[in-house]
């Protein structure tokens, strides 16, 4: 006798097995090449050549900020208008603020002006700390500038 | 008569979460790729300022230079040294002058290693001076911290 399953019905079912292969593929494609962007700024700097080596007009002095390093590029010591800071950030700031009178924000061209000099071996994160001290400070969410115009001294060989 | 099936079971696991989920992945990783990565450089680990934004405006004709730890320079793909830095910057100047600019209008973008001898930036700056190049701009990470 000839019995007929009823219950089975017949399945047209689509091979998942390439489209699984090709995703993971993918998956593992975009993991191994993701990276974690990271937000960069730019410290402006307007430097015309001679400028730093000119004869320097004695009504517009620049503060000078001296920056030395030992043997393996540290900072040693920091100077500013030979005013002794040693490697406090926060001390070089607040004489900034007290040596341009005010904190109030300056406008572009006519705000005081900072000559950097450091030694040849000095770390450049060094020297970016410095900037970020005498540059401004952040109130909360604003950042306060102080000074603007950055230039540096010629390179001590 | 009973007649007993002889199809073996089969346990086919319900593959739909697994595939949602991949594809989930799928797109989250798209979505944060970053293609235009082409300023980063291997050898830079820049350092960080609390005070630094990234420009709402990108810099107009950039010249970004790569300064590495040891003090070389890559510009373009090409790596240089202070010496030969000048042949590099006088190839980008001539394509920002057919473009009918002059050397006030390019950016000297400078990615420079956190460990790099400041001599060596000073350097990478003159050097740049004499090609008549003004403006200057130091990168840094934003920290956030």
């Amino acid at each position: 006798m000839k019995i007929r399953n009823k219950g089975e019905m017949e399945k047209n079912e689509l091979n998942m097995t390439s489209m699984i292969d090709i995703v993971f593929l993918l998956l593992v494609f975009f993991v191994m090449t993701f990276k974690i962007v990271e937000m960069e700024g730019d410290f402006s700097v307007r430097m015309p050549l001679g400028e730093s080596s000119g004869v320097p007009d004695p009504t517009d002095l620049p503060l000078k900020l001296r920056l030395t390093s030992d043997a393996d590029g540290r900072l040693a010591s920091m100077s500013l208008n030979d005013i002794s800071l040693g490697t406090d950030f926060p001390q070089l700031q607040a004489n900034v603020i007290s040596l341009i009178g005010n904190t109030a924000p300056v406008e572009g061209e006519d705000g005081p002006e900072i000559e950097i000099d450091s030694d040849y071996n000095l770390r450049y994160e060094n020297v970016i700390d410095a900037i970020t001290a005498v540059s401004g400070y952040k109130d909360g969410n604003q950042v306060v500038k102080l000074i603007e115009k950055i230039k540096f001294a010629k390179p001590r060989r | 008569m009973r007649v007993k099936s002889k199809k073996p079971d089969l346990a086919q696991g319900d593959l739909t979460p697994m595939i949602d989920m991949t594809f989930q992945l799928i797109a989250f990783f798209m979505v944060l790729i970053n293609f235009a990565q082409t300023e980063a450089n291997d050898r830079v680990v820049l350092p960080s300022s609390k005070l630094v934004k990234p420009p709402e405006v990108a810099l107009e004709f950039p010249i970004i230079l790569h300064v590495a730890q040891d003090g070389e320079i890559v510009l373009g793909g090409d790596e240089f040294t202070v010496e030969t830095l000048r042949i590099g910057l006088q190839r980008e100047m001539s394509v920002i002058k057919a473009e009918g600019k002059t050397a006030n209008d390019a950016n000297v973008v400078i990615r420079a290693h956190q460990d790099t001898a400041m001599g060596d930036v000073q350097e990478v700056i003159r050097v740049a001076q004499e090609q008549n190049l003004i403006n200057f701009a130091l990168r840094v990470k934003e920290d956030n911290r």
